[in-house]
């Protein structure tokens, strides 16, 4: 499957930290996110934006994904954010407060105009919107189509749950419909679904819960705070080896059935068609991306030969 | 670029430095550095070469380096030569 690429986890650094920044390189996660916005005072705006420039330009044998959160379009220092970071090559932006569709398509608009300008391939730098308020969930839909250079929708239950003026459980329950509104916009499109960060550090096992719930809804990864939460995140989202066994019965099965001229097949009682497949497909396709099968499973084993 | 103004950038937290900047006739850097034996040299020179760069050939500019990286120190000076310089 060309272009899949894991994002488990994406950890957030602060911007304006060289403490921070360097243990980059180091840490275990599919993604970083180097944070210009929420983890950077207002009189410090300037110098994180050119640390981080001159962290990510000297950074040039890098091993993993590169996300950089900047300020607001509609603050004075988004602009300028993206006018100093771009030419530094992260792999794309995350973008607060993308509440609306119109906002993310002039985020678009200036990434263009800046590959222009540094003559790179346009497309190169990517866009990961954070839906955060009532109404950035609400145009989830319009959100996930309003670029082509989205690939994963982000929700925000920080924001989120100010702009409802309502505050956040423990269990989450807050969150459901949000939370599920935010996936569907997202599966809808075709692209990953990254759930909200976890902020209570010590709290482990409220860590995996809810990351345990938000990969059980359908979110693809989740967005951290500390590099101690990586291992829980990936634990979790990593398939179990008897999810991978079955997968594999599976493929075998519907291969089976397709030499008899069938489309469906029992395995172990259960009836094992298309929908079964496509699913199979998915655990093998992650399985693969974890190092835990050979071969990435091909699209003939999927549909069958035409 | 000619410092105008003090200024100054950076955090005392470690692997980072701050820099003063203040206006003078002549170019005078001093560095204290927790590393300053080993790499008060490599510091000194990263700093000429920031300084030059910009252009900046007068003033007084003060080092207190946490063990910051080439990176951060270049983007330090630059941000502090940058808010020297503003109008």
């Amino acid at each position: 499957m060309a272009g899949f690429k894991l994002r488990r986890s994406l950890l957030y650094v602060p911007g304006n930290m060289p403490s921070m920044l360097q243990n980059i390189p180091i840490f275990n996660c599919d993604s970083v996110i180097i944070d210009l916005e929420d983890a950077v005072p207002l009189s410090e705006k300037d110098a994180a934006r050119h640390l981080v420039k001159r962290f990510l330009l000297n950074y040039t044998d890098r091993n993993k994904e590169l996300l950089v959160r900047i300020n607001p379009l509609d603050t004075k220092w988004g602009y300028e954010d993206l006018k100093v970071v771009l030419p530094a090559m992260p792999d794309g932006i995350r973008l607060p407060k993308a509440d609306t569709p119109e906002i993310v398509e002039r985020l678009d608009t200036l990434l263009t105009e800046f590959e222009e300008e540094l003559e790179v391939e346009i497309g190169r730098f990517g866009i990961l919107p954070s839906l955060e308020s009532a109404l950035g969930v609400i145009n989830a839909v319009g959100i996930a189509n309003s670029s082509e250079r989205i690939f994963a929708l982000a929700f925000g239950a920080e924001d989120y749950t100010a702009s409802m003026e309502i505050e956040r459980s423990r269990g989450g329950e807050e969150l459901f419909n949000a939370r599920t509104r935010v996936l569907w916009a997202a599966k809808a499109k075709g692209i990953q679904a990254v759930d909200t960060i976890f902020a209570d550090v010590s709290d482990m096992e409220g860590l995996r819960a809810e990351t345990e719930l938000a990969k059980r809804l359908g979110y693809t990864g989740k967005c951290l705070v500390n590099p101690r939460q990586i291992e829980v995140v990936h634990d979790v989202f990593a398939p179990k080896q008897h999810e991978v066994e079955y997968a594999l019965q599976v493929i075998e099965a519907i291969q089976r059935a397709r030499q008899l001229g069938t489309g469906v097949i029992a395995l172990g009682g259960k009836m094992v068609d298309a929908p079964v497949v496509k699913r199979a497909a998915r655990v093998l396709r992650t399985a693969y991306a974890h190092g835990m099968v050979d071969t990435l499973i091909d699209e003939e084993a999927i549909h069958g030969a035409q | 670029m000619k410092i105008v103004k003090k200024a100054q950038a950076g955090t005392m937290q470690s692997s980072d430095l701050m820099v003063f900047l203040e206006p003078a006739e002549t170019l005078n850097v001093t560095i204290e550095s927790t590393v300053l034996k080993q790499f008060g040299p490599l510091i000194r020179a990263k700093v000429d070469e920031v300084l030059q760069k910009h252009g900046v050939e007068a003033g007084e500019v003060r080092i207190t380096d946490r063990g910051a990286l080439d990176y951060a120190i270049e983007a330090r000076l630059e941000t502090a030569i940058m808010r020297a310089t503003e109008g």
